[in-house]
């Protein structure tokens, strides 16, 4: 008994001992960040991105926290963030209530924090910058496209399959759709339901959503990431329907395995949201740990990919029109 | 020199204490920015699952399991966040949630005697029944929003040492309704029926314990727990959600298994899911400091709970032979 207790903690002494003693180097510039998790392609590419952002300025030493989409393991992170005393903090909330409390804790640290990819709904004063998508303007450019292609019919009706309830993301490009739609008023939003992101979830809701009465009889899907999509294409073919011609897929996000789709037919559109936010995100901690003033609001570069090309799917300030998917651009695809 | 002896009994929660200690150390070492004060960070962090533990505790020592514990807390959560978007006060809310909670307990505890119904099983419908009511109050998450009574608590109830140290409310909760556990399992003649039940029931009922009657009650109790774990959960994230603490169940059945408890029933301490608690969060902490991947801290404590339960098992076993010699 008293052999186990000892080995046991040799071991775990020895590991810890190993990999951690170290003290703080002035010229560095410590950064915490704590990620969402790794549920979809698109968040595996922006932690890659982060990753490689930090393998090429080595003057940053970041401590990376993955939360496994859970709010409670990003809480207890930024906590460490503050105790160990970091320079910059970093976080993508996993949904955008419940961090006043600690973001007041890292002010009165006075360690400034940047946010990145989705929003937080507090004071604004609590954090320097939020560096990401505008999620509202991808739910419209989606609408957008779909008015721009839409079926010969009177009644249009439109399944969604939102994103993990609360998340920035899901809310705001629910409302951007809801907004341009609602001039067009054959066009209705019939079924909406959470996939949280996920391939998996995707196809199990959107099996759910087909035995019901709206799910036999409808004309597009919009689905608020391409991880969602996917999985519910193959639901869609599992009963006998043809994606991408009975069913109008129009998507978020713009990953690899998305393009290939909808090269091959069985999708239609996809709005890009730029996962690869490393260069940007890390631009900005620097320009904050030297004092510089940065913007409020840093938005991300984005197009719109379909199968036929050259549809205006912008606005009035910033025109963007569709670029048709072909081989050599998928090759080109960092993600 | 005399060497000290601990006697059996006492062994695995000295062990966990030990590893608690040693780690510990081993954190302000290694670690800038972790230091003695750290505890507080630990206990601020992790207040609502030791207090879930302890009802998960009580369940354990009766020789059952409680699988509802996560559903129950983010239950809570939402219901009191819903109830003052609503316009209702926190103490109105909180209440009800209590109440609910404990009335949910008490009717596991009942299904699972009168009808003499596997608690895991049971409790893994109550676990899926509550998530499900969670989602009904509301599908997707509520902001806590602030009101007199949250001020109140949050800003006067919670001490704070220095500039860096707070001692929330639920801290505070949880440090007083462990005491109260603690007398309660150890001094009251309830608390002792709970130990016989969970080494033997049938012995135990045959000297004329009320068996039913104690398990409804400790199921009871473990169900206040768990809605109290989902007040302080509340206060502590500020966001109700239908979602929270899935598979939390789990985390409380760790610490309580670390603490010391057996598996089996009628052997463990209360005090020993304290420091449960403490370890896990710990071993969470330094993963977080160190930046290793989060998923290690999952590795290391399921290979700690491998070692309490082989401890255990020998403890089981060595004082069952000498108990023979006598």
């Amino acid at each position: 008994m008293n052999k186990f207790a000892t080995v046991i903690m040799a071991a775990a002494a020895a590991t810890l001992l190993v990999t951690a003693c170290s003290k703080k180097d002035p010229n560095k510039t410590y950064v915490g960040i704590s990620q969402v998790g790794a549920e979809s392609d698109w968040r595996r590419a922006s932690t890659k991105s982060i990753e490689d952002a930090v393998a090429q300025r080595p003057q940053i030493v970041m401590t990376f926290a993955d939360a496994m989409q859970k709010q409670e393991n990003q809480i207890k992170a930024i906590r460490s963030f503050i105790r160990k005393k970091v320079d910059v903090i970093s976080f993508s909330p996993v949904v955008s209530s419940g961090f006043e409390d600690i973001l007041k804790e890292a002010k009165k640290a006075n360690i400034p924090v940047v946010i990145f990819d989705r929003a937080v709904d507090t004071d604004p004063s609590l954090y320097v910058s939020l560096v990401g998508s505008d999620f509202t303007e991808e739910g419209r450019r989606a609408a957008r496209w779909l008015i721009a292609n839409k079926p010969a019919k009177d009644s249009i009706k439109v399944i969604e399959l939102s994103g993990t309830a609360g998340s920035a993301p899901a809310i705001e490009r629910q409302k951007g759709f809801a907004e341009i739609i609602e001039s067009t008023p054959e066009i209705k939003v019939v079924v909406s339901q959470s996939g949280n992101f996920t391939r998996v979830e995707g196809k199990k809701v959107m099996e759910n959503i087909l035995q019901t009465p709206e799910g036999k009889d409808f004309d597009v899907l919009f689905a608020h990431n391409d991880d969602m999509a996917l999985g519910a294409i193959e639901a869609i073919r599992d009963v006998g329907k043809v994606p991408g011609k009975d069913i109008i897929i129009i998507s978020v996000d713009g990953i690899k395995d998305m393009f290939q789709e909808i090269l091959k037919g069985n999708a239609n559109c996809t709005v890009e949201c730029n996962p690869l936010i490393g260069p940007t995100l890390f631009d900005v901690i620097e320009k904050v740990k030297k004092g510089e003033t940065v913007p409020p609001r840093i938005p991300s570069l984005e197009g719109v990919f379909d199968s036929i090309g050259g549809i205006e799917v912008g606005n009035e300030e910033t025109p963007v029109q569709t670029t048709k998917i072909t081989q050599e651009i998928i090759d080109g695809r960092a993600y | 020199m005399k060497t000290f002896k601990i006697p059996l009994r006492y062994v695995p929660i000295a062990a966990t204490i030990s590893v608690f200690c040693v780690v510990y150390l081993i954190g302000i070492i290694c670690y800038d920015g972790f230091g003695v004060l750290s505890i507080f960070d630990l206990l601020q962090d992790n207040s609502y699952l030791g207090i879930a533990a302890i009802g998960t505790a009580l369940v354990i020592l009766t020789g059952g399991i409680d699988l509802s514990v996560g559903s129950v807390i983010a239950f809570t959560t939402i219901l009191i966040a819903k109830i003052l978007v609503a316009g209702g006060n926190a103490f109105l809310a909180i209440s009800l949630a209590l109440a609910l909670g404990t009335l949910f307990g008490f009717c596991q505890g009942c299904l699972i005697h009168y009808f003499s119904l596997p608690p895991f099983l049971l409790t893994l419908a109550g676990m899926f029944f509550v998530r499900g009511c969670a989602f009904v109050v509301n599908v997707s998450d509520v902001p806590i929003k602030r009101d007199a009574v949250f001020d109140f608590v949050t800003d006067n109830l919670s001490i704070s040492i220095g500039s860096e140290i707070t001692i929330s409310f639920y801290v505070v909760v949880y440090i007083v309704l462990l005491i109260a556990a603690i007398i309660f399992s150890q001094r009251t003649r309830a608390g002792r029926n709970i130990y016989a039940i969970g080494d033997n029931e049938l012995a135990a009922t045959l000297m004329g314990i009320p068996v039913g009657r104690t398990k409804i009650m400790t199921y009871t109790i473990a169900g206040f727990c768990y809605a109290l774990g989902g007040v302080a959960f509340a206060f502590y994230l500020k966001s109700g959600y239908a979602s929270h603490c899935v598979g939390m169940e789990m985390e409380a059945i760790a610490a309580v298994v670390i603490g010391g408890t057996l598996l089996t029933g009628g052997v463990g301490y209360i005090f020993g899911s304290f420091f449960g608690v403490l370890v896990l969060g710990l071993i969470t902490a330094l993963i977080t400091y160190d930046g290793l991947d989060s998923c290690w801290s999952r590795i290391i404590v399921g290979l700690l709970m491998l070692v309490f339960i082989f401890m255990q098992n020998m403890i089981t076993k060595i004082s069952k032979s000498k108990s023979k010699s006598h």
